[in-house]
C-alpha cells in the first residue's frame, strides 16, 4: 500500500520576470517501510520535492496523497496538525531546541500530541537508547557533538512515531563516522520497526547504503531505481 | 503549555546580557518615572497643606459681598448661631472666628495694601499653623498692647523687625478714616511669599476696640476631622445659613483642587510616556531575538508547534521580562519614595521660586499605594501590546524558508 503518492505535482516561483519551475509534473509513490534517497544536483528540486510531501509548502497544481487523503487541500492549521501527527522532521542543520536537553527534545513533540508524562519518559529514554545517547539524557544540544545532535534529531522524528521521516540532507554537516553511526541507526529502524525514511541527499554514503534511489533534473525525475 | 512556558522562560536567558539590559532599562524607568510622580505628588500634596494649615483651612465662610471688596460691614451673618452649630457638630475639628480688614500698613521705610487679621491668638494656636511658622520674635506672648505678626516678605518690604511699630490707616464701619499703631511681636513665614507679603495678624479684641460694632466678624474658618467631609459640611451649613456664603477649599482656590486631580492624569501621561518609550526597545529586543531564531521557529513551525503556541511563546518571553522588571523596580521605587518621603529632599537653592508659588524647599515625596497597582497594570498592559509586532512577525514565518535561513 502506498503511504505518499504524488500525482503531477508542480511548483511554480516567480523571481521578478523570471518564472522557475522546481517541480515539472512529478508523480511518484512510496510504500511502507522504503529506505529512499533523492538525489540530483543543486537547484533539480530535492527540497521542494520533500517540502511538498511534507505539507511544508503547497504545489502550483497536483496532488499530494497521504494515505489516499490530499494534504494541499488541508488549510494552514489542519497541515499544521497533520505534520505533527504523521511526518517525522531531520533538517540538515539538526534544529534542535537549543534551551531544552536531549531528552526533552525528544519529548516536544510527544508533549503537543498530548501525550502522558509517563508514556514520554519511557519512549524518549527508549529513542535516545536507540541512538546510543543514553549516557547524554541532559545534556543541551550545545553540549553534544553535530553528530549527537542528528542523532538526538532522528530520535526525535521519530517520538510522535510519524507514518514516515523526511531528512533533508541529514549527513550534509556530520564527519564520516558520524555519518555512519547515523546511518545505521536510521537503517536499523527502517529494518526493525518497518520505518519510511525519505532522504534528499548529495552524500554517497547515503546513496550507498539507500534502497530506492530516485534522481531529479531540473524538476523532474529522471531515473527512479529499486536497489536489490 | 507547560513547555512553551518552560522554553519562553529559558530563552529570556540564552541571551543574559540582552536580556538583562532590557531590564535594567525597564527598572530605570519604572524608577525614574514613578519617583519623578512621587515628588511631583509629594510637592503639590504639601502646597496643599500648607495653604489648608496656614489660611486657607477646609471650609470658610463669609458674607457674600466680602469677598467682592473686602467691605468692613459685609460681616457674617448670624455668627453666634454658626458657633453654636459648629460646635456640636460632629464632622467638625475645630474652627475660628476672625476680623478682617483691608488696610494701607506703612512704617518709615513705606507703605504696603494688607489684610490685617484679627484672630483670637489662643484658640488660633491649636487651630492654625501661624504659631509653627514663627521665623523671628514670639506669637502673642510678649508684647501686651497691640502686637502684630507679619510675614517675613512684608518685613522686608518695610524694613521691619521684631519690637518695631508699624500703623494701619483703614475705613472703620462708620464711614471714618482710622489710623492705629501696632508692634511686630513675631515674623512669619508661610511656604507662600504672596501670603507673606499681604497678610497680618493681630489680636481680635485689639480690632474690636477700634469698630462701633463689636461682635462683627468676617470669616469663620473651619477644619473638619476628614478632608473628605469638605463638601458635605458645605452643604450643611449653606442650607442652615443660606444669607451667608459657604466655601470649600477647592471652591476658594481652585487651582489647589485642580491640581490634585491633574496629578492622576499627569501619572497617567507621563508613565505612558515612559512606557512607551519602553516598549520600543522591548519590541527592537524581542523582534531581534524573533529574527535571530528564524530556523529555530521553522522547525518548530514544522515539526507541529502551531501558530497560537508560537504567538504565546513570544508573548511569554516578554511578560517574564516584565514580570522581573515590575516588582524590582517598584520595590527600588518603593523604598527610594519612602526614604525620601521620611527625610525629604533639600531644593533650598530654588527656595524663592518654589515659595513665590506656595511650595515649601523641603520636598517629602509620597505617591498613594494604589499608584503602585496602576503602574503594574499599565507596565503589563505595554508589555503586552510591545510583544504583538514580534509575535506577529514570527507567525509570518515561512517554514520551509525559515528552516534553511542561516
Amino acid at each position: 500500500m502506498n503511504v505518499i503518492e504524488t500525482k503531477n505535482i508542480s511548483k511554480l516561483y516567480k523571481q521578478a520576470d523570471l518564472e522557475i519551475r522546481a517541480l515539472d509534473n512529478v508523480s511518484v509513490n512510496f510504500k511502507q517501510g522504503e529506505f529512499t534517497a533523492i538525489v540530483g544536483p543543486s537547484g533539480s528540486g530535492k527540497t521542494t520535492f520533500l517540502n511538498s510531501i511534507g505539507g511544508l509548502d503547497s504545489p502550483t497544481k497536483g496532488q499530494v496523497l497521504i494515505d489516499n487523503n490530499d494534504i494541499t487541500q488541508l488549510n494552514s492549521n489542519k497541515l499544521i496538525d497533520f505534520r505533527l501527527k504523521n511526518i517525522g522532521f531531520v533538517f540538515q542543520s539538526y534544529n534542535l531546541i537549543p534551551v531544552l536537553t536531549a531528552k526533552e527534545n525528544v519529548e516536544f513533540i510527544m508533549l503537543m500530541q498530548g501525550v502522558s508524562n509517563k508514556i514520554r519518559d519511557k519512549r524518549s529514554k527508549e529513542l535516545l537508547e536507540a541512538v546510543g545517547l543514553q549516557e547524554h539524557l541532559n545534556r543541551r544540544p550545545n553540549q553534544l557533538s553535530g553528530g549527537q545532535q542528528q542523532r538526538v534529531a532522528v530520535a526525535r522524528a521519530l517520538a510522535s512515531k510519524p507514518k514516515f521521516v523526511l531528512a533533508d540532507e541529514p549527513t550534509a554537516n556530520l564527519d564520516s563516522s558520524s555519518t555512519s553511526n547515523l546511518l545505521d541507526i536510521m537503517y536499523r529502524l527502517n529494518n526493525d520497526e518497518k520505518m519510511t525514511f525519505i532522504f534528499s541527499t548529495h552524500d554517497q554514503r547515503v546513496i550507498d547504503r539507500a534502497k530506492r534511489i530516485i534522481t531529479l533534473e531540473d524538476g523532474k525525475i529522471i531515473s527512479d531505481t529499486n536497489i536489490k | 503549555m507547560e513547555k512553551i512556558i518552560k522554553i519562553a522562560w529559558r530563552n529570556v536567558w540564552r541571551n543574559k546580557l540582552r536580556s538583562l539590559v532590557v531590564i535594567t532599562s525597564m527598572v530605570l524607568g519604572l524608577w525614574s518615572g514613578l519617583f519623578t510622580i512621587a515628588m511631583s505628588n509629594g510637592i503639590n500634596e504639601q502646597r496643599v497643606k500648607s495653604a489648608i494649615d496656614t489660611y486657607l483651612h477646609h471650609i470658610q465662610i463669609h458674607n457674600p459681598l466680602f469677598e467682592y471688596n473686602l467691605d468692613i460691614n459685609s460681616s457674617v451673618e448670624d455668627p453666634l448661631q454658626i458657633l453654636k452649630e459648629l460646635e456640636n457638630n460632629n464632622l467638625v475639628k475645630g474652627f475660628s472666628s476672625r476680623i478682617i480688614i483691608s488696610a494701607m500698613a506703612s512704617s518709615a521705610h513705606g507703605a504696603e495694601g494688607v489684610r490685617v487679621i484679627g484672630i483670637d491668638s489662643e484658640n488660633e494656636k491649636q487651630f492654625s499653623d501661624i504659631s509653627k511658622n514663627i521665623l523671628k520674635g514670639n506669637y502673642f506672648s510678649n508684647i501686651k498692647s497691640k502686637p502684630a505678626l507679619i510675614g517675613q516678605k512684608l518685613a522686608d518690604n518695610l524694613k521691619l523687625d521684631i519690637k518695631k511699630k508699624l500703623s494701619f490707616t483703614f475705613v472703620d464701619d462708620k464711614g471714618d478714616l482710622q489710623r492705629i499703631k501696632f508692634k511686630v511681636e513675631g515674623v512669619f513665614k508661610t511656604a507662600s511669599s504672596i501670603h507673606d507679603s499681604g497678610n497680618i495678624y493681630v489680636k481680635k479684641e485689639d480690632l474690636n476696640q477700634l469698630l462701633f460694632n463689636n461682635s462683627m466678624i468676617h470669616e469663620v474658618a473651619i477644619l473638619c476631622n476628614n478632608i473628605d467631609d469638605s463638601d458635605i459640611l458645605k452643604q450643611e451649613l449653606q442650607n442652615s445659613f443660606p444669607e451667608n456664603k459657604v466655601e470649600t477649599w477647592k471652591d476658594i482656590s481652585p487651582e489647589l483642587g485642580s491640581v490634585q486631580e491633574l496629578m492622576v492624569w499627569f501619572f497617567f501621561i507621563f508613565m505612558s510616556i515612559i512606557l512607551l518609550a519602553l516598549s520600543f526597545g522591548i519590541a527592537n529586543i524581542m523582534l531581534m531575538a524573533v529574527l535571530e531564531r528564524k530556523r529555530e521557529l521553522g522547525m518548530l513551525m514544522s515539526v507541529g508547534l502551531n501558530k497560537t503556541k508560537i504567538f504565546l511563546m513570544i508573548l511569554f518571553e516578554t511578560i517574564f521580562i516584565s514580570f522581573i522588571s515590575l516588582p524590582v523596580g517598584i520595590v527600588l521605587s518603593y523604598l527610594m519614595i519612602s526614604y525620601y518621603g521620611r527625610a525629604g529632599i533639600d531644593l533650598s537653592i530654588v527656595s524663592q521660586g518654589l515659595e513665590s508659588f506656595g511650595m515649601n524647599s523641603m520636598v517629602y515625596t509620597h505617591l498613594p499605594s494604589d499608584y503602585y497597582f496602576k503602574i503594574t497594570i499599565l507596565t503589563l498592559f505595554v508589555t503586552l501590546v510591545s510583544s504583538l509586532f514580534p509575535a506577529r512577525r514570527a507567525l509570518k514565518l515561512d517554514p520551509a524558508e525559515a528552516v534553511r535561513s542561516q
